[in-house]
């Protein structure tokens, strides 16, 4: 007796379980949805915006076990088992910003917000590998980017704050 | 001691949630709503022959598809024309759908409504139109030549001629000792902000109310057209705007066919329906600006001083024109600029073409007038062997000659008077910031190393805060809390915190106390918009008035209270209190409790204004005539005319001769624009305004071929500037305040980008030593350019 294969159609439904932000969850989806819009739309965590879904603006930057990715160009099949961090995770539990975040506040380096997760997000991971990065290193890891709001002038500077930030927080041991 | 707010360099209020992921832009909600799709023309100018929708209906989760024939009563009509003029004989708006034709690549044919997003793409991608194409109309100089029209009722494709006249330019002209005429030109470009547009609505059959919200700059703009359509009473339809991404001018566009299109889905299928533009879409739907060609006259003296000026234009307004022709009328009244003018005469031309329609973006028409005017002022200086600097200084309207009269119309239809200004002070700051009597030792020094240098400038006025109004509501609160509302929208300026500082000091408050909504019609129903760079002038103003309203309802119930002389009353730190004796005061929360006679008590505090609390009166009743319940007011700004801000601009490239390629070296800005209620803020304005200006000088275009296809409708192809291109600009601010509203506070929103492509050409210029006469200039094109100086 054999048994009917059936073809594989685009409307099936394949398990993902991800851990976003240090919490493991789950959906089913279809092949082709995108990471950005399993996160935004079936995790609800909206932080991650969409600015071109084409890959070129970033504003949907997340990390993907500690890298930045764009989410608008990876499928959300493609994250199964993997670790995530979006914007959201960036704050301390009670909700208190993280130096990245201070940073910006003060150095007013947001304006309408849109494309500040991925920012965000660029400038935690370069901290992370390069405490203390020079502004050559600073436009290298920011500069693909895009920004309408801010001329990236203050972009910068909370770029250098979120340093300094994060130096006091983590002295050298 | 009482806290100055106003001025400060306050943090936002906003950011605490942008920051965190906690922000509510438009696609933040509504994850359950029915998706849409549309189908779009990839046509410039076509018939529509056909429709068949057959294939699509086999799509799981399709709900429906509608075209033009199935729109019902008004929503068959052509949308509004929004800003009439008598000089617009010819307006043309478009259907929400397509009727019979479309007129630009991009113009919806037709709506999906599915499941979701990615099924209605499904469904619209097997719907098949039938197109007829015709001849498209591209570009200023097709439309000109009439060979093709883009509406077949409109002869020469020209929506409207108007002319305006300061004295007698002409003559001035034939008489002035020294004549030159030219032409220039700018290319199309768009505001791109990183959120696109975004409808989401529900009907909610229960109270028979239709809620909305769009990322819009003009929420009651997008209502009062909604409920007007759908012969709906105002109170039925209920607009919001979320957190906006960003809007830049193209957002003021209302009603866009999308924010008819989904509230009606909505109603009609009783679903939550919501439609997120992609970025294509934004390219070819979402409005663009600035195609404009110039011929340009001017006479002057022996001295560079101009007797007259004579600017005859042509306008690209698209394919429609729901904003009039604000766009052309900007241009050719703020053309003038700081100088004096004694004969000056415009007149333009207002085009169709076969592409998007044309709105505003930032700066929206100013740029183009800037570009005119200190293109010319340069050619002056060339001509008479002046320094430019120089030039303008003798041309400058002095700091005594205010209010100045053009004797001309603005664009909101009052007069054209500036208000008040230091433009020579201004002129002499961004020199010292640019270093520009030290450049000519400093281009020499690199040219002694191969290096070809060059320096330019460009002055800008720019009218801001125009009317007709703005209005503000400011509450206190019985736990303390100052809620304030004001109806236009926000994209990003920081109203929230500039609101409250206003607020803050107008009350006694702390900034941190204020609470601020904006573009909410539940909130604020009577608003404008957010656009000519007016929110801070228009809202600040309106909701200082009503701050003060308040303050002096605190002071009057609070001296019957404590009894005290009203006059010997204050308020510091939320305490109205006896000047100087703080032990003699009642909180604000307190005053609050009292403002509202009460029945029934809802705490401890509220007690005090039950009716057995305290002996009443037995003549007066406990709302005395003229009164209101509630420590709350609600006031207007409305101007008699604009008020002008003014800034220079000057930079500093360097230009390599062997790719054409430009390096902005240094960028100096000076600006006034009255006092600043938050630098923070108002730097970061210039800052984002000097990057779309540079990006609109050497980056952005769009480019359109001849079949008016858009062939760079992408990120990939439409080079906005990165990190790397956009230059740190110095910054001097100067404070002359504004007589005409009672904050003396002028708008800063716009002015960084209207200078750009005027200072940028006259920079390059000078390094590359080759005529610049459109912009954007691209490297190949600087390139081709020094190659034919070379070869001449």
């Amino acid at each position: 007796m054999s048994e009917v294969v059936r073809a594989p159609s685009p409307h099936d439904l394949h398990e993902v379980v991800v851990t976003v932000n240090g919490v493991t969850r789950s959906a089913r989806v279809p092949a082709r949805r995108l990471l950005s819009d399993l996160l935004r739309h079936d995790l609800r965590l909206t932080g991650t915006h969409v600015g071109c879904e084409h890959g070129v603006c970033g504003a949907c930057t997340v990390l993907l076990e500690g890298e930045p990715v764009r989410s608008c160009l990876t499928f959300a099949v493609m994250v199964d088992d993997a670790r995530i961090t979006t914007v959201e995770g960036l704050a301390g539990p009670d909700g208190e910003l993280g130096p990245v975040q201070r940073a910006f506040r003060e150095c007013h380096g947001l304006q309408c917000g849109f494309c500040t997760p991925g920012f965000l997000l660029l400038t935690t991971e370069l901290l992370a590998r390069n405490p203390e990065p020079t502004d050559g290193e600073i436009a290298d890891a920011l500069g693909g980017n895009l920004c309408r709001c801010t001329g990236y002038v203050n972009i910068v500077r909370s770029v250098r704050r979120a340093a300094e930030l994060t130096s006091e927080r983590e002295p050298p041991s | 001691m009482t806290t100055q707010w106003f001025g400060e360099r306050v943090e936002r209020r906003e950011d605490q949630r942008l920051l965190t992921g906690a922000g509510r832009f438009l696609d933040d909600a509504g994850h359950d709503a029915l998706g849409v799709a549309f189908v779009r023309s990839p046509h410039a100018h076509a018939r529509i022959t056909g429709i068949d929708v057959a294939d699509a209906l086999d799509v799981d989760g399709l709900v429906a598809v509608y075209t033009w024939d199935d729109l019902p009563g008004r929503l068959a009509d052509p949308l509004p024309l929004l800003i009439p003029h008598p000089d617009l004989t010819h307006p043309r708006t478009q259907h929400a759908l397509a009727r019979g034709e479309v007129n630009h690549v991009g113009e919806p044919v037709a709506m999906v409504v599915a499941d979701d997003r990615y099924l209605a793409e499904d469904a619209a991608d097997r719907i098949v139109v039938g197109y007829e194409p015709l001849p498209a109309v591209v570009g200023i100089g097709h439309a000109r030549s009439a060979e093709h029209l883009v509406h077949a009722d409109v002869p020469g494709n020209v929506a409207a001629v108007t002319t305006q006249e300061l004295g007698d330019a002409r003559a001035a002209i034939a008489a002035a000792p020294h004549v030159l005429e030219f032409d220039l030109a700018m290319e199309r470009s768009l505001s791109s902000p990183l959120e696109g547009r975004g409808v989401h609505a529900r009907w909610d059959a229960d109270d028979q109310r239709l809620r909305i919200r769009t990322s819009t700059q003009t929420s009651t703009g997008v209502r009062a057209a909604v409920a007007s359509i759908f012969g709906l009473p105002d109170v039925a339809v209920e607009v919001i705007t979320p957190d906006v991404g960003g809007g830049f001018g193209t957002k003021v566009v209302h009603p866009y066919p999308e924010e008819v299109l989904v509230p009606w889905a909505a109603r009609t299928l009783g679903r939550e329906v919501k439609w997120v533009e992609d970025r294509y879409e934004h390219f070819v739907s979402a409005t663009h600006e600035r195609g404009q060609e110039h011929h340009v006259r001017v006479g002057f003296d022996d001295d560079g001083v101009i007797l007259g000026l004579d600017v005859e234009f042509w306008h690209d307004t698209g394919a429609y024109t729901p904003y009039g022709i604000v766009l052309p009328i900007i241009t050719a009244t703020q053309l003038p600029g700081p100088y004096r003018h004694r004969h000056y005469r415009v007149t333009f031309t207002s085009l169709y073409t076969n592409t998007v329609t044309c709105t505003p973006y930032r700066g929206a028409g100013r740029p183009q007038g800037c570009f005119v005017m200190e293109r010319t002022v340069d050619r002056i200086g060339e001509e008479l062997g002046l320094d430019r600097a120089e030039v303008r200084r003798r041309n400058l309207i002095g700091p005594d000659e205010f209010p100045y009269d053009f004797g001309m119309v603005f664009q909101d239809g009052r007069p054209l008077i500036y208000d008040s200004g230091n433009y020579p002070a201004v002129l002499e700051g961004v020199k010292d910031l640019v270093g520009w009597d030290g450049f000519a030792a400093e281009r020499e020094a690199a040219a002694a190393e191969g290096r070809r240098l060059g320096i330019g400038l460009a002055c800008y006025v720019e009218g801001t805060g125009v009317g007709p109004y703005e209005g503000g509501h400011v509450h206190v609160e019985t736990n303390g809390r100052v809620m304030v509302a004001t109806g236009l929208t926000s994209q990003g300026q920081g109203h929230e915190t500039v609101f409250a500082q206003i607020v803050a000091d107008e009350l006694g408050v702390d900034a941190t106390d204020v609470y601020v909504t904006t573009g909410d019609t539940r909130r604020f129903p009577y608003a404008v918009g957010t656009y000519a760079s007016r929110a801070a002038v228009m809202s600040g103003n309106a909701i200082a008035l009503a701050a003060r309203q308040v303050r002096a309802k605190a002071i009057r119930i609070a001296a019957e209270a404590l009894e005290a002389a009203p006059e010997d009353l204050e308020i510091a730190s939320g305490v109205v209190q006896v000047r100087g004796t703080p032990s003699r005061g009642i909180p604000l929360a307190q005053v609050a409790v009292l403002s509202n006679p009460l029945r029934y008590a809802f705490s401890k505090e509220a007690q005090a204004a039950t009716q057995f609390a305290s002996p009443p009166d037995p003549e007066v009743p406990p709302v005395p005539e003229d009164d209101e319940p509630g420590l709350e007011a609600r006031d207007y700004y409305s101007p008699v005319r604009s008020t002008f801000a003014a800034g220079m601009h000057a930079a500093v490239v360097e230009v390599d001769p062997d790719t054409g390629e430009v390096d902005v070296l240094r960028y100096a800005v000076v600006h006034d624009c009255g006092p600043l209620i938050n630098p923070m803020i108002v730097e970061g304005q210039i800052h984002g305004g000097v990057a779309q200006g540079v990006a609109g000088a050497l980056y952005e275009r769009l480019a359109y071929d001849a079949a008016g296809n858009l062939a760079n409708a992408s990120f990939m192809d439409f080079l906005m500037p990165y990190l790397s291109e956009v230059p740190t600009p110095e910054i001097g601010h100067l404070e002359t305040p504004s007589p005409l509203n009672p904050l003396g506070i002028k708008g800063a929103g716009e002015a960084g980008v209207i200078p750009g492509s005027a200072c940028l050409a006259a920079a390059i210029e000078d390094a590359a030593g080759v005529r610049i006469d459109r912009m954007p200039i691209s490297p190949p094109e600087l390139w081709a350019l020094i190659g034919e100086e070379a070869g001449t």
